[in-house]
């Protein structure tokens, strides 16, 4: 019967269009030397978006009654460095603001405590896809990069930390925006070497792999930088 | 999705299972004009009036040959071919097996990051693969930054077919065919008494029966709420209005998670029902071109 051999010719050809969708699928494959390369391309552009599209330089992350607060003990704390990294000489600990601008800084733990300061209860966005409420005090960023009167060239700016090279890049704009902040409490308590003491990025604007802990030093740069999980092929700008 | 057999494209009225085996018999022409009629409204459901309602848009005869009237063959082979599907349609219809399998494979890889939902710390809301990570196979990028740059780079063609498909549904007016309009519940339940057997004769349809439309209707809703829930979850912050939209963030993403499943649910009665309803509509959804018992346009 004609419907018959018609149906089977069909099954076959569905079968010809599965078979390359299956193996895509399969194996954990994530997309070999010709593809990944391609798919970071895909993903700078889906920072481009980010940053010019979706991003408000003025939008506010909602904030949280106290009483939201996930308990610290279900609040992870991740490191490079086992154990803990603590700085060479904790008592003459400074962040260094260098790179593209015209008044070089170096602060102490003092003289950020000193500048206005920012008290939130926000909720963090994990990469990973959980989510937990802190209350987080800090200096806005923007004060200290005021302080260091960037130049025309700057466009963006790296963190260096004392955690085994870790570091992050970051786009202006979200530096510039109201709720990012150098932490140095958590909880209203200073930070714990968990959380990146003495001195961390905040901001309920941008993943948790972003927000760098155990800051040493600040670069304003021209030319974008990379990051410690960026260069791994994780998204560049992680706002959310 | 499609049908049962029923009573169509008789010009006139016969007895309906005659009816059923009694088609325009074109000559197996290959290249038959597509379509003639516009897609038009139908007359209300309802097995009376109804009865006239398939006079499918009759198919010119091929140039060249007078058509005949009816005749009593019934095989698919003497039918005439219709075009049935635009080559938007089959686009979309094609590379929405391909991306959302990658949307799918690669989103049960960013899932193992963190394999429950609710709130950090518990308690987790219900979830039959709470704890569980998705075996090898079914997962695309090989880690989580690999599975979280695919599922942003099939997103992009996902989200560009989607709307490239709704275009051309509104702009040509085939969404008169898809659509599930208020007029279609009772209809819809005289196809599921039929299904049911408890309705004898199958009811008239156009191109697609009440509880087709409502299936294709459902399906791409569903569509554009994982897209609308996957930007939830993408951008919390920015997007603040969408999350509250789905209740929270951490609702937004079980709900992103959920849609899955039942897109896999959707694709597996479908492709049941094509095997087993009309197997000439699979030849229609890849060539166009459609030789089988139920009309191709309302």
């Amino acid at each position: 019967m004609t419907d018959r051999r018609l149906s089977r010719r069909d099954l076959f050809r569905l079968g010809l269009a599965a078979g390359p969708a299956a193996l895509a699928s399969s194996c954990g494959w994530d997309g070999g030397p010709a593809l990944v390369p391609k798919l970071r391309a895909v993903s700078r552009l889906n920072d481009w978006v980010g940053e010019k599209v979706l991003l408000s330089s003025t939008r506010l992350a909602p904030q949280y009654p106290i009483r939201r607060r996930t308990p610290a003990r279900n609040f992870p704390a991740y490191a490079q460095s086992h154990p803990l990294p603590v700085p060479a000489d904790p008592a003459g600990w400074a962040l260094e603001v260098g790179g593209l601008v015209r008044r070089p800084q170096r602060l102490t733990l003092a003289m950020i405590e000193a500048l206005p300061r920012v008290t939130y209860t926000v909720k963090h966005h994990c990469v990973e896809g959980w989510t937990a409420i802190a209350t987080w005090t800090g200096a806005p960023l923007s004060s200290v990069i005021a302080m260091a009167e960037p130049t025309g060239e700057a466009r963006y700016l790296l963190f260096r930390t004392f955690d085994a090279g870790y570091s992050n890049g970051w786009d202006f704009k979200s530096a510039m925006h109201p709720q990012t902040i150098l932490a140095y409490a958590w909880n209203d308590l200073p930070l714990t070497p968990a959380h990146g003491a003495p001195l961390r990025v905040y901001s309920p604007l941008k993943l948790g792999y972003k927000l760098t802990k155990y800051l040493s030093s600040l670069t304003l740069t021209a030319e974008r930088p990379g990051g410690f999980w960026e260069d791994l092929g994780y998204p560049w700008l992680g706002g959310v | 999705m499609s049908d049962a057999p029923k009573p169509e494209s008789a010009p006139d009225a016969q007895p309906p299972v005659a009816q059923r085996e009694a088609e325009p018999a074109a000559p197996p022409a290959e290249e038959a004009p597509s379509r003639t009629g516009d897609p038009g409204e139908q007359s209300p459901a309802g097995p009376g009036p109804l009865a006239h309602e398939e006079a499918e848009p009759a198919v010119p005869p091929p140039a060249g040959s007078t058509s005949p009237p009816v005749s009593p063959p019934v095989s698919n082979a003497r039918r005439p071919l219709v075009k049935r599907h635009h080559g938007i349609v089959r686009a979309a219809h094609w590379l929405n097996t391909f991306l959302l399998s990658g949307m799918i494979a690669s989103g049960l890889q960013i899932y193992s990051a963190f394999r429950h939902f609710g709130p950090r710390g518990g308690p987790y809301w219900p979830n039959p693969w709470d704890d569980k990570v998705f075996p090898q196979w079914s997962r695309l990028g090989g880690w989580l930054a690999g599975g979280l740059n695919w599922h942003f780079a099939l997103a992009w063609p996902f989200v560009l077919t989607g709307v490239a498909y709704l275009a051309y549904m509104v702009l040509s007016g085939e969404w008169r065919t898809i659509l599930f309009r208020p007029r279609d519940v009772p209809r819809a339940m005289q196809m599921q008494l039929y299904y049911l057997r408890l309705r004898r004769e199958h009811p008239p349809q156009g191109k697609h029966n009440a509880l087709q439309k409502g299936a294709y209707s459902f399906i791409f809703l569903l569509g554009v709420l994982s897209v609308a829930s996957g930007f939830a979850i993408y951008k919390p912050v920015q997007l603040a209005w969408l999350v509250t939209l789905f209740g929270g963030y951490e609702l937004a993403r079980f709900w992103h998670f959920w849609f899955v499943f039942v897109f896999i649910v959707f694709t597996l009665l479908h492709v049941a029902l094509v095997f087993l309803v009309d197997p000439a509509s699979l030849r229609a959804m890849i060539t166009g071109w459609y030789r089988g018992r139920f009309p191709s346009h309302d």
